[in-house]
């Protein structure tokens, strides 16, 4: 099975290769620039395809396409160990999927300085293909940075409104976060006396010596705060719906659908196999912290009149719904996270992606000032209705979200009862404000600012060059909803093998 | 002393054993030859004489320490004592000569004033920092140390018909004595305690750092001892810039000229460091008064440099006042290293990265037109990156790896320190170098902001366009500089592997 492992390198290297590419083809004209771009983008995802279909879910030890390189640290125990096992491959393919999408978009995009713009876009990819990848978490973590910095770039230089404030604290908070993160993955390093950063190493150590409980308490609180600050677990939150305000789109659709789900892969795949004991001490605290997320950044979300500032929100918010299924730890939550995980990274990149495209045609995202906007486009109304109702997690269209989220609930109702009428509640609300903010941009009559704006800007429909990023995002949601097994399968198989998920689910 | 020792010291000098050392004696003065000798036209070529002899003698140190062809052991009757960190230090204080010897180039072709005596003196403190690093003897540290600063203390005030200049130089000549006085006060005590015959331990020859050291571990209550122990740590923590003894950083740095402020931030430091980590050696018996020591010094340094660094508009201020942070982290490796052996690796690994960014960030400054670096701003940087993408590239890459970002590498070489700390248990310590990162998270974050994020902002108001910028490309060196900087940079972020293998090795 590794004879493919060179794919899951190649998946990581191409976009980099392709972002320094970009500058040097600069002067050959923008076509060039948008072939290479969107080749560093597409080839990861044919390789993650091609990967997903040789994926065999009974693999001995659970990962498959593994190759390992030094890199010259050998001597504090880190290597470039890459692989893909059954929860992080459906990742991995959601990450090439949503790269595709935000690449063609940014692509298209009217951006000053168009190839630099794609540079960053394209390390960002790189990074992201790595996190997933990596069963090193020194490389974890490595790989997440990599993808972070130029987030902060593209806020900062090709943000919107507030960009100055925004980039400053977003990278002030996911430093810290980023930084809590590290102490405990050294924490863990130091004190399993495994001398070895590899997940699979330290699995096997600290499965025949656990850490001390005290250990594991503060190291599993280093990691639950450090990955929280990363996840937007209330309330350390307050960079995402500012950042994601401010972020150029592409940027946003990719830190909210795949960067941010770092810290819930770390939780699924590190911190709770590797500590336990600390999961169960920090319990309570997530379960609360999660609430917040759920109940108070929903309310938040209701209030909110500006249509980016809305989805950040609610991003926000069902960030909760996986703290939730995590704390829940049997293999029905997890998994549910974990599938959540993929269909929430896609809905919410084509929700960020969508309201830019609202946004061209009314230049505003005030709600007030929207409306009727169905009759003039119908066809992004569909995609919007669509993407909206999938993100509240409505059955209906057979979309994705709905069996993470499904999943998550029967679990947690095992867990503890009562936490279900919150999570409903929360479904509740967010079906309030995302109905109503389709309610309002898309129908009723045209406000007089949205007929004053149409006398500068002429309303169109989506163009093709609009409708291929957001059909290929579509398209996976469409086919996960209507066949989870082939993503669950994987994850079930995944989690089982993993004796802290089993047991609970016993 | 009797004539016994000096019998002893003619005996073991081994004079080729500091050829590195003495081929840069010989280099400086053949410049001054070279001035008289050479028609007025040709001039310009000594500055590049210079660099092109340093990167000969750099090629003979970095082959030998690869080859391990270096001696190893004590000579001049214990006044130097050759090992390996002491090779990796020579390395880095000769990296560090050349590449402020590019800087004076770009720097002071821009002025009327003698430039040779620049190279000369610049060649001098680091043949004497090299000298430094090796030392095993209170006298030699001492001697090599005063050549050292008495050349810095020129260096700082060379432009010396501007005010401020003047006033660093003096400010510098101040409290570099203040603090060589201290320092050797502290010698003093440690000499008298040591060859005290009434005392177990006692030596004739007590400032050699091993004799010390034997007599500290037979009386480690001697109060005399002590308070000489704490007297040479605060001459120290003056070199590498530690609270309370920074408060000359930020005005010396702004106001010496820019490539003695990339000497004083790079080298000085280091040699601050070199001499911290032989004498944890010496001063392990008083450990526990040392080590508690450094502690405070660090934690105090660290807030310090980043509190201090955050309100600051003056370019060469902040950067000094990071230094000072990056100090406080460099201590906190000296206090791991007393249980992890490694830690004086991920040190000079710290050091190495911080040469080469502080190499980049030097190099695009001194690229910046105006008439005077002292009052260079972050106002200074805008449009950087619109106006010439390369020197914004340079930026980023230094300031990003001053700021610990990967994959760059003053990550790996803060992760090493912090895994250092965690393994040596000093929990406190690591909390409060986290507090720093994140503060200087903002400042750095600035710097960048000034040099990237402003370009559209201006765009109403074209005809405010700053000055200092320059359009025109870059001449050669300048590019292969930073090219330089950079791809150490990365390459030390991304693949340790040659490297870290020479290190340890």
């Amino acid at each position: 099975m590794n004879d493919f492992a060179s794919l899951v390198q190649f998946s990581i290297a191409v976009p980099i290769v392709a972002a320094f590419l970009t500058l040097f083809v600069k002067s050959w004209g923008r076509p060039a620039v948008q072939i290479v771009s969107v080749t560093g983008f597409a080839l990861p995802l044919i390789f993650a395809l091609f990967l997903w279909g040789l994926y065999d879910p009974s693999t001995p030890g659970g990962y498959a396409f593994v190759s390992n390189l030094d890199t010259g640290l050998e001597m504090i125990g880190v290597s470039l160990h890459l692989g893909l096992n059954g929860v992080s491959l459906p990742l991995f393919v959601m990450a090439s999927v949503v790269g595709l999408a935000a690449g063609l978009f940014a692509a298209q995009s009217k951006a000053e300085n168009l190839s630099r713009y794609l540079f960053c876009l394209l390390i960002m990819q790189g990074g992201l293909m790595g996190v997933f990848a990596s069963i090193d978490i020194f490389f974890f973590y490595f790989f997440h940075e990599l993808a972070l910095i130029p987030t902060f770039i593209m806020v900062g230089i090709w943000g919107g409104r507030d960009r100055n404030y925004a980039a400053m604290k977003m990278t002030i908070y996911l430093t810290l976060g980023a930084m809590l993160s590290l102490v405990g993955l050294i924490a863990i390093y130091v004190k399993s006396g495994a001398e070895s950063f590899d997940l699979i190493t330290l699995k096997a150590h600290l499965a025949e010596m656990p850490l001390a409980d005290s250990v594991q308490n503060y190291a599993f609180g280093l990691l639950l705060f450090g990955f929280g600050i990363l996840v937007s677990l209330w309330p350390l939150h307050t960079w995402a719906p500012l950042g994601y305000g401010a972020a150029p789109s592409s940027a946003a659709m990719l830190h909210a659908g795949v960067l941010k789900k770092f810290g819930l892969y770390g939780l699924v795949q590190v911190a709770i196999p590797l500590l336990p004991d600390g999961m169960g001490h920090w319990e309570n605290w997530i379960v609360w912290l999660a609430l917040g997320n759920i109940l108070v950044v929903g309310l938040i979300a209701m209030a909110q009149r500006d249509l980016k500032q809305m989805i950040g929100y609610s991003s926000v918010m069902h960030m909760g719904y996986a703290f939730l299924g995590i704390a829940a730890m049997s293999v029905l939550g997890v998994g549910g996270v974990v599938l959540m995980m993929v269909a929430h990274g896609l809905t919410v990149a084509l929700l960020f992606m969508l309201s830019t495209m609202v946004h061209h045609r009314t230049q505003t995202f005030e709600m007030n000032e929207m409306g009727g906007l169905a009759k003039k486009a119908p066809v992004l109304a569909a995609f919007f209705v669509c993407a909206m109702m999938a993100s509240i997690g409505l059955p209906g269209p057979g979309l994705a979200n709905f069996w993470g989220e499904i999943s998550i609930f029967l679990a947690v109702y095992d867990f503890r009862n009562w936490l279900v009428y919150a999570v409903v509640a929360g479904i509740v609300i967010s079906a309030i404000y995302g109905l109503r903010a389709i309610a309002s941009v898309f129908y009723g009559e045209e406000t007089d600012e949205f007929i004053e704006s149409q006398k500068e800007v002429s309303v169109e429909d989506m163009s093709w060059a609009e409708r291929v990023p957001a059909l290929i995002l579509i398209v996976v949601m469409f086919f996960i909803g209507f066949f989870p097994k082939t993503v669950t399968e994987s994850i079930n198989d995944a989690l089982e093998s993993e004796p802290v998920y089993a047991q609970v689910g016993e | 002393m009797s004539t016994e020792i000096f019998q002893k010291i003619a005996e073991t000098n081994t004079w080729s054993w500091i050829a590195p050392e003495l081929a840069m004696g010989v280099l400086a003065l053949s410049l001054l030859v070279l001035e008289v000798i050479l028609p007025k036209v040709a001039h310009g070529a000594i500055p590049r004489i210079a660099i092109l002899g340093q990167l000969v003698i750099l090629g003979y140190v970095v082959t030998g320490t690869c080859a391990g062809t270096f001696p190893a052991g004590e000579a001049f009757g214990g006044m130097l004592y050759f090992d390996g960190t002491g090779q990796l230090f020579r390395v880095f204080f000769l990296g560090a000569s050349i590449f402020v010897s590019y800087l004076g180039m770009v720097s002071l072709d821009k002025r009327l004033l003698p430039q040779v005596e620049y190279f000369h003196i610049l060649l001098v403190i680091t043949a004497a920092l090299m000298l430094l690093a090796q030392a095993n003897h209170f006298v030699m540290l001492f001697v090599a140390l005063e050549t050292a600063t008495v050349g810095f203390y020129i260096l700082v005030s060379y432009f010396r018909h501007t005010t401020v200049s003047l006033e660093a130089g003096l400010k510098y000549l101040i409290m570099g004595a203040l603090s060589s006085t201290i320092l050797l006060f502290g010698i003093v005590l440690l000499y008298g305690a040591g060859s005290n015959p009434a005392l177990a331990g006692s030596s004739q020859d007590s400032l050699n750092f091993g004799n010390l050291a034997g007599f500290l571990a037979a009386n480690p209550d001697d109060t005399l001892g002590l308070i000489g122990m704490i007297l040479v740590i605060s001459g120290v923590a003056f070199k590498i810039g530690a609270f309370p003894f920074q408060i000359w950083i930020p005005d010396v740095y702004q106001g010496a000229p820019l490539p003695t402020t990339a000497l004083l931030a790079v080298s000085s430091k280091a040699a601050g460091f070199a001499m911290l980590l032989s004498l944890s050696k010496v001063f392990s018996a008083l450990g526990d008064w040392f080590y508690p020591l450094l502690s405070a010094l660090a934690v105090l340094t660290i807030l310090f440099g980043n509190f201090a660094a955050l309100t600051q508009r003056n370019l060469k201020r902040v950067i000094g006042l990071s230094g000072v942070s990056h100090a406080g982290f460099l201590l906190i490796g000296v206090i791991a290293a007393r249980t992890v052996d490694w830690a004086s690796t991920a040190i000079l690994f710290y050091l190495f990265a911080y040469l080469l960014a502080s190499a980049a960030v030097f190099s695009v400054l001194v690229h910046l037109n105006k008439d005077d670096d002292s009052d260079l701003t972050l106002d200074d940087l805008g449009d950087l990156a619109k106006k010439n993408g390369f020197l914004g590239l340079g930026l980023a890459v230094g300031v990003g790896s001053l700021a610990g970002i990967p994959p760059l590498a003053g990550f790996i070489g803060k992760l090493l320190i912090f895994i250092a700390a965690f393994k040596a248990e000093l929990y406190g310590l690591l909390g409060v170098a986290i507090v720093g990162v994140v503060v200087s998270i903002y400042y750095y974050f600035g710097i960048l902001k000034s040099a990237f994020f402003d370009v559209w902002q201006f765009q109403a108001d074209e005809e405010e366009a700053p000055t200092a910028i320059p359009g025109s490309a870059l001449g050669f060196l300048g590019k292969l500089a930073i090219v330089i900087a950079i791809a150490g940079t990365l390459l030390l972020g991304f693949y340790q592997s040659p490297f870290s293998s020479w290190l340890v090795g």
